[in-house]
């Protein structure tokens, strides 16, 4: 219990004060807050866990295997035999993978996609029953056809040479972990600022705050910051695994892949302040983010390249920020473009940084 | 010393949109040192008016003044000197206690040291829990506690005891009472009219967004008539006035709740023989007899026929 202070106590009693310099609130916010997220385990989980096992499990599903061989049937006719043994003198005979089956088995077996291409002696020549829908039975049926002239002793009118080159850079995992990056700048931009911002109000925090003489600027910085510092850490894994792991190669300089990050990370955040800048609850901010994230996470490249859609949406596919951060990670992690040259995409992402907090910042309800 | 104005409001007005005025017209006078309860039931328009008074909402008219300022051109001055609880803050639940106090010191230019204010409020030994982990005596206090880490002159508390249990009351109070005792100002909001008796200095009862009633806790309970209440109840309800019974002797004020007529009076070892001898006289027979100290409840019972928690 606490003794109620006497008469002469009060009098005697000095109260000890500590002067703070303009930046010790945000000073204090930012730690405050870097606190609290570490203290999160489920934060640890989706700023450090998920992005390195998306790109793992990605980076295994489309690894570049070994080409497959090529399945093709005989169908056990007079002269199926010689087919065989042309096919087998070959140069490509070691990707070529023959069976010699009845007709019934051989329409089965292909129509049940057990094999690529059907060839069906008939007289001197070869009959080829494939499907032009399956990129694997045209292929077959180019290389089982050039296997046998070849078999066959044809030269080639124009004289060729084939090398091999399955160099890091062209690989899908390659195009994959800059789009793993933006989607997860993004992502922890706008669920980061977004979710702390309304989960403050609706505990009447934010109102505490600003009954306190806390700079509501100083408020916005140290939130923003704070997250700053943990997607740099993100990025710099990601990236980091993906030269471990894949033995991809930068080529840009990291310096212009971290300020374009940040200016990602800071426009993405501004959104996210912009989308829960009135919401009450989380239902609410949840939602207004998913229609903001859901046409990003569609067309801005992430998992496959935006030039697939019509290239009459392409210019507005490009208006997207997350475009923008998309095409200049790429550029810089992949091609090593430099800075200067992102001046559209730059243009873009700063733009909607700009527009999202100016608006945020009018918008915004404290209370 | 004690003249010197603390809060002036006057003539307040909010009228939310679409809504009923929550405060419709109140005056307040807070004097350097005072403890001053707004007392009133829920929905009365007290954390309305408190909220306006901390700068968090805008009045819809009327005036605010506080130690000589207004929030319009000295916001940032204001803030500095004053020490807020807002009802129903819950803290962030992963800072500790000490943490959470030097976040909230460190929005004030002069603070007050956090191992200071936690010693005074007794969190000393929550120093390094989690907020997550207090009980919600604990948590009280340190709502409490980012009020004074800033070193305010004035404290504004809604509602600080509210759901809290006997013993955590009582340490609020003193915490209180501390901090009035070293000069400070208090405006504080409650429906307990136990809290408002022996905590504040100065009460307004507050109904529908008005000020009833106004004055020190001894001045109210005069008003009613009598420091003291007998309360009776008859076996059969007899076709008499309230007003019947002013024939007693001594009787101030007469309530009626239910057949429970309560009577307040200044002397009941009059009162009492002379309405023991009238209903013998009248034939009827008691069916209960107390009597008790006046209270606020009575003068608010009193002034709006209704009880400050209706149960």
């Amino acid at each position: 219990m606490i003794d109620q202070p006497s008469e002469t106590k009060i009098e005697q009693r000095v109260r000890t004060v500590i002067v703070h310099g303009r930046w010790t609130g945000y000073r204090m916010l930012l730690t405050a807050r870097l606190k609290e997220m570490t203290r999160e385990p489920e934060m640890i989980f989706w700023i450090f866990l998920f992005p390195v096992l998306l790109a793992l499990g990605l980076g295994i599903a489309f690894r570049n295997k070994p080409p497959d061989a090529v399945r093709i049937v005989i169908v056990q006719q007079p002269g199926s035999a010689r087919i065989a043994e042309l096919l087998q003198r070959s140069p490509d005979a070691h990707s070529l993978k023959i069976d010699v089956l009845a007709s019934a088995q051989a329409d089965l077996g292909f129509r049940l996609g057990k094999f690529d291409v059907e060839m069906v002696p008939s007289g001197a020549g070869v009959e080829y029953v494939y499907d032009p829908a399956r990129p694997e039975s045209m292929l077959a049926r180019s290389l089982a056809d050039s296997a046998l002239q070849a078999g066959a002793g044809s030269k080639p009118a124009v004289p060729t040479a084939s090398r091999v080159n399955t160099e890091p850079g062209s690989r899908y995992i390659d195009f994959l972990i800059p789009g793993l990056l933006g989607m997860n700048l993004m992502g922890s931009g706008m669920w980061g600022i977004g979710f702390a911002i309304v989960e403050m109000r609706q505990r009447k925090l934010l109102k505490r705050y600003v009954a306190t003489p806390m700079g509501r600027g100083d408020f916005l910085l140290a939130l923003a910051s704070s997250r700053l510092i943990l997607m740099m850490a993100e990025l710099l894994l990601v990236l980091g695994f993906g030269v471990y792991a894949f033995h991809m190669r930068v080529m840009g300089s990291w310096a212009a892949i971290l300020l374009v990050s940040c200016l990602g990370a800071l426009s993405f955040s501004a959104l996210g302040l912009l989308t829960a800048s009135r919401a009450q609850k989380i239902e609410t901010a949840s939602g207004i983010m998913n229609s903001v994230m859901m046409p990003m996470w569609i067309f801005s490249g992430i998992f496959f390249s935006y030039e697939r859609f019509p290239a009459v949406v392409i210019p507005i596919i490009k208006l997207l920020p997350l475009t923008a951060l998309n095409d200049m990670l790429r550029s810089i992690i992949l091609e090593g473009g430099s800075l200067s040259s992102q001046s559209a995409p730059l243009a873009v992402i700063c733009g909607w940084g700009a527009a999202s907090f100016f608006l945020a910042v009018r918008f915004f309800r404290w209370t | 010393m004690h003249d010197q104005i603390v809060v002036h409001c006057k003539n307040l007005r909010k009228t939310y949109e679409g809504k009923v005025e929550a405060v419709r017209g109140i005056d307040l006078t807070i004097y350097v040192g005072q403890c001053y309860g707004l007392l009133g039931p829920n929905g009365a328009g007290k954390t309305t008016t408190i909220e306006i008074l901390e700068g968090l909402l805008d009045a819809s008219s009327g005036t605010v003044e506080i130690l000589g300022l207004n929030w319009r051109q000295h916001s940032a001055e204001l803030r500095e000197s004053l020490g807020v609880s807002l009802q129903e803050t819950r803290l962030s639940e992963k800072l500790t206690v000490r943490e959470t106090l030097e976040l909230f010191g460190g929005f004030y230019r002069n603070a007050r040291p956090v191992a200071d204010v936690m010693e005074e409020l007794s969190l000393m030994e929550k120093a390094d829990s989690w907020v997550g982990k207090l009980s919600g005596g604990q948590k009280q206090r340190l709502a409490i506690a980012t009020a004074l880490v800033g070193n305010p002159r004035v404290l504004f508390l809604d509602e600080p005891t509210t759901g809290l249990d006997p013993q955590s009351r009582r340490q609020v109070w003193e915490i209180v009472r501390r901090f009035q005792g070293e000069g400070g100002t208090v405006l504080l909001t409650t429906h307990y009219m136990d809290e408002a008796e022996r905590l504040c200095d100065y009460i307004s009862i507050v109904d529908q967004g008005k000020v009833i009633a106004a004055g020190t806790p001894a001045e109210l309970i005069s008003g009613v008539g009598g420091h003291h209440c007998v309360e009776f109840a008859l076996d059969t309800k007899p076709a008499v006035s309230a007003e019947y019974w002013r024939t007693l002797p001594g009787v101030g004020g007469i309530m009626n709740e239910d057949g429970v007529i309560a009577l307040t009076v200044e002397e009941p070892h009059l009162t009492i023989p002379a309405l023991l001898a009238l209903v013998e006289q009248n034939g009827w027979k008691l069916n209960q007899l107390t009597t008790r100290q006046s209270s606020l409840e009575d003068v608010f019972v009193n002034l709006t026929g209704r009880r400050l928690r209706e149960e």
